[in-house]
């Protein structure tokens, strides 16, 4: 074997060797969560309230409120992340306030999580006097995510070729319409990214509710946007930490929830895309 | 220089372009006659894109261009009295690249009239048929005018980007090197519907390629750093040129 097909051995052995390890956490935590979780799994376990201090019953209220918060953030954040997109790609010109805007968008990324709930406290619940809420935990999940939407959408707008733009501007197109009919069709597949990031996270978070709209228990299902609701990574907090006594199966079958769900909707926004994909 | 009764279509006057300070044309001073074709010659960095792309407003689309200089269309200022839609809605432009959107030969070629807002189909069918017929394309895509522009040939890409630029129906046509990524017999075809359009359009066509502006151009023009060298008759500015820089560059003597 001579010295330049060893040194490819090698380099090759190494990258694989990096990749395994990226891999192997992620299958233990599949694992783990699935062999721990699946006997907690039943109907019982999905569908119905928690009883005896919640060491017995249900996590559905649990589960509908992360449902609720995914899809009124997402409401929120989806549409003005996607137009802020739109505007600081295709209309903005190159001066200090883009740049300025710029600043702000990768800084509002590198916020931690629990100063934006203290943000949304400090805004939504006490000035605006929305209370700990459903529209307040939203909102504040809503403005964590934007720039996760809002990167992802100019990375999709921008890997729209210009040669596209050209071409309609050519045949009379205006801005907009250039933007609604030669770029925005493109780039559906990679906002959807975006999206489906964003899902991930807003499902997952705990500090940015811990404060807005969080429950420790209550007995009944939300009825409107200005309740308050269980959600799940927080419910996976207290009953970890807060309540001795809980059967161990509870906790991952509560975290094998979250995960799941978040795989649903991955799962339905992948479809869509693909179909977007398609309709090229 | 323009022979008495032919009709002046297009009326450039001390036209200059710049890019962030680094001037690409220089006062230009030109009349366009309607029905002719207008060949465009000169080595890179002559200016002859800047002018090509100020006639239809795009270099607008570059932030750092400057356009002075105006340009009247039927005696019609492009920048003042006409908005840059209405604009390329008459002057259409057939880029050196074919760009098809990734849609259907179909909905390429209705992209323009639909953006126009016209919507009825029998128009937009009608539209269609002819605009590909006038590019020679027709009978090679008629019955699949549902697949998409993108699968194509090369030739046949950049025939539709010219069927597409005629479902406008414009007076005017701009070619930007239309055939320097295409093969001799798609260069032939492109050239034919050249010489077919000119009966009821008015093109120009800026291109690398000296022998093509000898072939279809009706008259041609010499640019060389941002000025026109020359300007006249194809048969004499290719046999007789005026000027010796138009000479060494037809030769081959730089360039």
């Amino acid at each position: 074997m001579n010295r330049e097909t060893r040194r490819q051995k090698i380099g090759f052995g190494a990258l694989l060797l990096a990749t395994l390890l990226v891999v192997i956490p992620v299958i233990a935590i599949v694992a783990l969560i699935v062999t721990e979780g699946w006997g907690a799994l039943s109907w019982e376990f999905l569908f119905s309230m928690p009883r005896d201090g919640m060491r017995a019953g249900g996590i559905f209220p649990a589960i509908v409120g992360t449902v609720y918060l995914v899809f009124i953030s997402l409401a929120f954040a989806l549409p003005i992340g996607v137009m802020a997109a739109i505007y600081l790609s295709e209309y903005a010109k190159d001066n200090a306030l883009t740049r300025l805007i710029n600043l702000a968008i990768i800084n509002l990324a590198g916020v931690s999580s629990v100063v934006f709930g203290l943000f949304g406290l400090s805004l939504f619940v006490v000035f605006l006097k929305f209370g700990v809420s459903i529209i307040s935990g939203a909102l504040t999940l809503g403005i964590m995510t934007l720039p996760v939407i809002i990167t992802t959408t100019r990375e999709a707008l921008r890997a729209v070729p210009a040669s596209y733009r050209e071409v309609s501007f050519s045949l009379g197109a205006s801005r907009w319409q250039t933007v609604r009919h030669a770029v925005l069709p493109r780039a559906v597949s990679g906002i959807l990214t975006g999206a489906i990031l964003s899902v991930g996270r807003v499902a997952g978070e705990t500090a940015p509710i811990l404060f807005t709209v969080a429950a420790f228990y209550l007995p009944n299902l939300p009825t409107g946007l200005s309740d308050q609701a269980m959600a799940l990574p927080y419910h996976l907090y207290v009953i970890t930490t807060q309540i001795p006594g809980i059967p161990e199966h509870f906790r991952y079958g509560t975290a094998f929830v979250l995960i799941g769900i978040v795989l649903i909707m991955n799962v339905i926004a992948t479809v869509i895309r693909s179909k977007a994909a398609r309709k090229r | 220089m323009i022979a008495a009764g032919k009709k002046i279509k297009i009326s450039v006057r001390s036209l200059s372009v710049a890019y962030g300070g680094v001037t690409a044309l220089h006062g230009l001073d030109l009349d366009i006659q309607a029905g002719e074709i207008l060949s465009i010659i000169g080595p890179s960095n002559s200016g002859k894109t800047s002018f090509l792309r100020s006639l239809n407003r795009m270099n607008e689309l570059n932030l750092h261009a400057r356009t002075t200089g105006t340009v009247l269309l039927d005696g019609v200022d492009i920048a003042k009295e006409i908005s840059a839609e209405a604009l390329r809605k008459r002057v259409g432009m057939i880029f050196a690249m074919p760009v098809p959107l990734p849609l259907s030969i179909r909905d390429n070629i209705t992209y323009g009239p639909r953006m126009a807002d016209i919507r009825d189909a029998n128009i937009l069918d009608a539209l269609v048929e002819e605009s590909l017929r006038a590019a020679y394309l027709w009978d090679e895509v008629k019955d699949r005018l549902d697949m998409s522009g993108q699968k194509l040939s090369g030739g046949q890409q950049q025939r539709l980007c010219i069927a597409r630029s005629l479902a406008l129906k414009p007076d005017v046509i701009l070619y930007d090197e239309p055939c320097s990524g295409l093969d001799p017999i798609s260069t032939a075809k492109v050239e034919e519907s050249m010489l077919e359009l000119r009966k009821s359009h008015t093109l120009v066509l800026v291109t690398n390629n000296t022998k093509q502006a000898a072939r279809v151009g009706t008259r041609t023009a010499f640019f060389l750093m941002g000025e026109m060298v020359e300007i006249g008759p194809t048969d004499r500015i290719f046999t007789a040129p005026s000027d010796k820089r138009t000479e060494d560059y037809i030769v081959g003597r730089f360039g």
